[in-house]
Formats: C-alpha cells, sequence, structure tokens
C-alpha cells in the first residue's frame, strides 16, 4: 500500500494519524505517516530524521495541531545542531477523528441539530429511550441512533467525551434530562446544553438539586435554556442558534455582530 | 483534506496525475486555517480550497506547473494585495503559505 492508501484508510476509519511532509530541504516532497502508535508508512530519507520526526509528530497529533518544525539533515532539533547545516522544514498535519455530539431527545429539532452539526463536521448520536421515535427513518442524517436510556449511555461510553465534544439535551422531560445532565457533569465534555423555556430551566435546578446536583461549578457548564439569543423559532434557526453558541463557548467570545466590535476577527 | 478524498481516489482509479496544494502556515489576518487544502488534477479540475477564493487561481497554474514538471515542489507564497495590476494577495492584507507538490506518495 501507499503512504496516501495508508493514510486515508485511517482518516476514513475516524482513526487519529498525522502526515509530516518536508516541504525545504533535502527530499523535499517526502511524507512519513504516523499514529500514536508510531510509523505506518513513508521516510522522510533516514532512520535518525524518521525517528525524532515522528515522536515530534505523535505529539503534535495527541494536540491535535497543525504546524511546522525545523530540524538538521538527521533530525537534529537543537538550536546549536542547526547552526551551519542544512535545514529541514516539516509541515505536521494533524486529522484528529471528528467531535463528537451526543443528542439526547428524538424531536424535529433533533433532525435539523444533527443535520447542521453534520455541516460542522461532528460524528452525531441521537439518543432516546422510546424506540418509536429514536430510529434511522427519522435520522437518516445521524452517525448512529440509539434507543437507551441516558445513564447506560453515560456509563458504556461516556469517557470517549472531551473538550471538543458535545452534549444536546433536547428532551424537554425531567425523568430523561435530569440523569442526562447528571451523566453529561460526570464527563469531560466541552460543552453541555439543555433546552426548555425559562420556566422549565428554573424547575429543572430544582429537580437537580434533588438529586445532590448543587454545585455552582458544575452548574456553570450548563447551557440552559441551550442556544444564543438570535430570536429564531424553526428547529432550523434553533439548531442555528445552538452551534453559534458552541463555536463561541470554544472560542470565548461573546458572539455579537462584527460590526458591532473591534479587534481581531480571528 | 478529509473532504477530498473521495474526489482524489477516483482521479487516482482513473490513473490522473494530481498535484496537492496545502496551507503549511498563515501570518496575519487569513479566511482559512493551516491544513486547508485543494487538488488538482492534470486536466485542470480543481477540488477544495485554501482561502477565499483569492489565490484560487493562482494555485492552480501553479500546481499545472508542478505537474507539468516546469517547478519542482515548493512552497509557495502569496502576500499582500495591492493596487496593481495582476498582483496576487488576500484582500484582508495576510499572507499565506501554500506547499504544492504531485501526490505520488
Amino acid at each position: 500500500m501507499s503512504a496516501y492508501d495508508i493514510f486515508s484508510s485511517h482518516v476514513r476509519d475516524n482513526s487519529p494519524v498525522a502526515l509530516a511532509t518536508v516541504i525545504e530541504g533535502p527530499n523535499t516532497g517526502a511524507i512519513l505517516v504516523v499514529t500514536p502508535q508510531g510509523v505506518v508508512g513513508g521516510t522522510l530519507g533516514n532512520d535518525d530524521i524518521d525517528r525524532v520526526v515522528a515522536r515530534d509528530t505523535a505529539g503534535e497529533l495527541e494536540a491535535g495541531r497543525t504546524i511546522v518544525r525545523h530540524y538538521g539533515p538527521h533530525g537534529e532539533s537543537t538550536p546549536e545542531d542547526l547552526v551551519e547545516t542544512d535545514t529541514v522544514r516539516v509541515f505536521i498535519e494533524s486529522f484528529s477523528p471528528p467531535p463528537l455530539m451526543w443528542i439526547f431527545g428524538a424531536v424535529d429539532f433533533t433532525a435539523a441539530l444533527a443535520r447542521v452539526a453534520k455541516v460542522l463536521g461532528y460524528h452525531v448520536t441521537v439518543c432516546d429511550a422510546r424506540e418509536i421515535f429514536a430510529t434511522r427513518r427519522r435520522f437518516p442524517m445521524a452517525d448512529e441512533v440509539r434507543v437507551t436510556w441516558p445513564t447506560p449511555m453515560f456509563t458504556e461510553r461516556g469517557e470517549r467525551l472531551g473538550p471538543r465534544d458535545a452534549v444536546c439535551i433536547l428532551t424537554h422531560d425531567p425523568k430523561f434530562d435530569v440523569p442526562a445532565i447528571q451523566g453529561a457533569l460526570a464527563t469531560k465534555v466541552g460543552y453541555i446544553g439543555v433546552m426548555g423555556s425559562r420556566k422549565t430551566h428554573a424547575k429543572r435546578l430544582e429537580r437537580l438539586a434533588e438529586v445532590g446536583v448543587t454545585n455552582p461549578a458544575e452548574l456553570s457548564r450548563l447551557h440552559s435554556p441551550i442556544g444564543l439569543d438570535l430570536g429564531g423559532r424553526t428547529p432550523e434557526e434553533t439548531a442555528i442558534s445552538i452551534v453559534g453558541e458552541i463555536i463561541a463557548a470554544r472560542t470565548g467570545r461573546e458572539a455579537r455582530s462584527l460590526g458591532a466590535t473591534d479587534g481581531p476577527i480571528h | 483534506m478529509r473532504d477530498l478524498l473521495d474526489d482524489i481516489d477516483r482521479w487516482r482509479a482513473a490513473g490522473k496525475k494530481i498535484a496537492l496544494a496545502r496551507v503549511v502556515d498563515i501570518q496575519g489576518s487569513g479566511p482559512r486555517e493551516a491544513g486547508a487544502s485543494m487538488a488538482v488534477n492534470e486536466d485542470g479540475e480543481v477540488i477544495g480550497s485554501v482561502s477565499g477564493g483569492c489565490v484560487e487561481s493562482a494555485v492552480v497554474t501553479e500546481a499545472l506547473a508542478i505537474l507539468a514538471g516546469e517547478q519542482p515542489s515548493r512552497v509557495v507564497t502569496f502576500g499582500y494585495s495591492d493596487d496593481e495590476a495582476f498582483a496576487v494577495g488576500l484582500t484582508c492584507g495576510g499572507i499565506i503559505h501554500l506547499f504544492i507538490q504531485p501526490l505520488e506518495w
């Protein structure tokens, strides 16, 4: 198999992989394909540089970073080793698996949110305990539809969730959303949004208090009511306001119009 | 590059020569991040994008020259856009560095 075939099969399998490419210096254009387990294809020209670049690339992949690094022809990387020698510039490009979005509640808002999340590159799982609602037929755009209660879902695979991922709880039903919130708070997930009116939100806080969720630091992780204040009503408009809030939560921005703010855009 | 794989596979299956252009670095304001990519085949078909449409046609010209063996694989830089005719740059004022190479690996 070629380096490209090895690389593309990892990307398709959603398993983490990185490309290290010599963009300047001896062997310009040479490629090394690296996974967290080590080199799986290609070479940059000699074993020494392959070993050093593979180690650095695995580190960048772990962090999900894409960056240019500089080496000597045999992987020398300390500044004194790089004096009076050819410099090899290596472009390290990380291909992390797509972020996860779990949506609880199989409602119309769910279909719209799943569609928009797919546009942003999420791997989307729709989860509802009601067999007649949680069907592939209703959510063909989701990557996965699970008929289950929240607690077993989080017990089984909550540890997969990390800072890039999102849990959106659209059920409105306390017997479903309280365990979903508890489950999500026990994970490292970056975004937790819960749908409902302000009244529903207030009642939900009471129910959470009844089951012992009162820690302000924990409660501050909840985006509830879910979404930015765009004034939209339809499931599609709501979906946009939810993913807008997810992006703003990640970047730490206030999500105002650029026309009303100063400073760098990116 | 993830989004390009289906088309690249199709081109490879058809035996087409392909050039791959990837953004390796951006200075200042730029519409896309490092890793944004596009691919050009020997027939001049294009997939993907590397900016907001500012430098794509210049990248196609470079990519075809590399595929034809007239230029080596290399880093190509597009800088400030100015008022001179034919200057290629980003209207947002950033500098974009791309690595363009034949996809022969």
